[in-house]
């Protein structure tokens, strides 16, 4: 009976193991196959790789969409560890009734439906356009701008800053640091693996990003990864072999992500519920 | 560091501190949290009044009136709302209780320290958290299309006789765009479960098992109870995600057929982009998932007893 058991639980396992990969595996072998052999649902390797790559690099573009991704992934990332570690250090280590109050204001921000926020959001880039045209729709900075304050990496550094040691921040003060040097020189290099979680998540988060850049961007030059392949797919005479290669492009950055700093990575995914 | 804390740790002789220094540190504190506190009102908070303000106007484009809550009054008699409501309640009734009992299932199997191969199911179940939503969604659309991967896996098992039109059937649509969401997060919940399953008690299980507690008593009476809390948050971020959905419904189905996919954001997405623009009805659709979001967190926190 026991052995039953292990067996049909092994078995649930594998299968669902199986379900989580194969589009993985299909999507990478499809990325060597043509269009009619990807609607087929062809299981093998194809010879169609360079082709498809020919196209993806040229007609396609994708070089265009990976530099713009990375440019707004990097920018959102490095703005949001900046903004939100500040804030989640200033509500912890100088702590006080009035900013709890503020804190779980903040914290309200993170029920509100994006959708709920996406017109008046367009709204106001539309009114910035006219005076500064860097900041307005179809410029980068909009696709970027609301997304990189959030109350949820506020909340993961408050949480993690709990576990930083105090002491740590008199010691600075004794040694005659200013309380911006503590933060920077004490309290930054301290708390890296915090940083690290943080960045992976922020970054994935940014890099995925569909709905508000599918709303602000819309000149082709400006197209993120996600854009595109939703583009490509939408297209009259999709190219599915070319797609699939897309696909592959775009979950490249985040998979090497995952495998190389998995326990950073599960750890930012966790966030803010421990502790 | 841990040297440098048991120094420190000694009382500090400098621990009064005069009226300046306190004002001083008050002072600094806001300086810290200021970037954040006006990033947050200015990209949350004035939208929420603004789409607010809006809900209760109308007309096309930029030229807007106020017409008091005629908007409101209009959901009612607006079939495209009724069924870009009931399609995102169907998605989140059917969808995160599915995923959350497998997911836990997943946790509760993936606990047991003599399984085999445990790393393995654990970064493979986990690993369709990696993939953005509109590459997954995509993928989805072709394995699910009529001479799809899965209509011919169908075909040669004989589970079915002519491919099915998992696309262009408004409940079997439906019913691709709930797998689909299923694939995507049942192993990130699994992750949150097992991390919170490490701190159960094993002794629990042990004395469980002593009194004859099967292990289908033994989830239900420690696990479950045990987890509560979490299982709490996550069935809030899911419920909240699920009102928001947009990107899959997008890319599988466009909201097709006929509406039978459509889910609220992309209603709202196609209010304010896709047809003439009427900003303040999508306004007013909106405010429906705000309000649904506020109503169904009650009820989980009321569900779940308020535990924290």
């Amino acid at each position: 009976m026991k052995q039953l058991k292990r067996i049909a639980t092994y078995v649930f396992l594998s299968i669902a193991a199986l379900v989580s990969i194969f589009p993985f595996l299909w999507m990478l072998v499809s990325m060597t196959n043509k269009s009619v052999d990807v609607t087929k649902g062809r299981l093998l390797p194809g010879t169609h790789l360079l082709e498809n790559l020919k196209v993806l690099f040229g007609q396609v573009d994708i070089m265009n969409a990976m530099i713009n991704s990375t440019i707004i992934a990097v920018i959102t990332t490095f703005l949001t560890l900046l903004i939100a570690s500040l804030a989640g250090y200033g509500f912890e280590i100088y702590r006080s009734p009035g900013k709890d109050r503020v804190f779980s204001i903040l914290l309200i921000s993170m029920m509100i439906p994006f959708a709920a926020i996406m017109i008046p959001l367009y709204r106001l880039f539309g009114q910035i356009s006219g005076t500064a045209p860097f900041l307005g729709i179809d410029t980068l900075a909009a696709a970027l701008l609301p997304t990189v304050v959030t109350a949820f990496f506020i909340f993961f550094f408050r949480q993690n800053t709990k576990m930083f040691a105090k002491e740590l921040v008199e010691a600075g003060r004794m040694d005659g640091l200013s309380e911006i040097g503590i933060f920077f020189r004490i309290y930054v290099p301290t708390m890296k693996t915090t940083f690290a979680a943080a960045a992976i998540i922020a970054f994935m988060n940014s890099w995925n990003n569909y709905l508000w850049p599918l709303v602000v961007l819309q000149s082709p030059d400006k197209l993120t990864i996600p854009l595109l392949i939703s583009n490509l797919g939408s297209g009259y005479t999709p190219d599915y072999g070319v797609i699939m290669t897309a696909i592959v492009f775009a979950t490249l950055p985040t998979a090497a992500v995952f495998f190389f700093m998995q326990k950073h990575f599960v750890a930012g995914m966790m966030g803010s519920v421990k502790g | 560091m841990s040297q440098l804390t048991k120094v420190t740790n000694v009382e500090n002789p400098l621990n009064k501190k005069t009226f300046a220094q306190r004002f001083k540190k008050n002072y600094m504190g806001w300086l810290f949290i200021v970037l954040a506190v006006v990033g947050i009102s200015l990209f949350y908070f004035y939208p929420m009044i603004q789409a607010l303000l809006l809900s209760f106007q109308s007309g096309m484009g930029t030229n807007l009136e106020y017409v008091g809550l005629e908007n409101y009054m209009r959901l009612f008699n607006d079939p495209t709302f009724i069924s870009a409501l009931t399609n995102t309640l169907i998605y989140l009734l059917v969808q995160v209780p599915v995923m959350i009992v497998l997911a836990l299932l997943f946790s509760v199997l993936l606990n047991d320290s003599t399984l085999k191969f445990k790393g393995f199911f654990r970064v493979a179940i986990f690993l369709p958290c990696v993939t953005s939503l509109v590459a997954y969604a995509v993928i989805f659309k072709y394995l699910f299309g009529v001479d799809g991967l899965i209509n011919e896996l169908l075909l040669n098992l004989h589970l079915v006789s002519e491919p099915l039109n998992w696309l262009s059937d408004p409940f079997l649509a439906k019913l691709t765009i709930i797998m689909a969401i299923t694939w995507r997060w049942t192993g990130y919940n699994m992750i949150f479960y097992l991390s919170a399953l490490q701190n159960v008690d094993k002794q629990m299980y042990e004395a469980a098992r002593i009194d004859g507690a099967s292990a289908i008593q033994q989830f239900f009476f420690i696990t479950v109870p045990m987890l509560k809390p979490i299982i709490l948050f996550t069935s809030i971020v899911s419920t909240i995600g699920t009102l928001q959905l947009f990107d899959e419904v997008m890319n599988i189905t466009s909201g097709g057929p006929a509406n039978a996919t459509l889910s609220i954001s992309m209603y709202i997405y196609n209010l304010s982009f896709e047809y003439t623009p009427d900003f303040g009805y999508a306004a007013t659709v909106s405010y429906v998932i705000v309000i649904l979001v506020v109503i169904l967190s009650i009820i989980q926190f009321r569900v779940a007893g308020d535990r924290k």
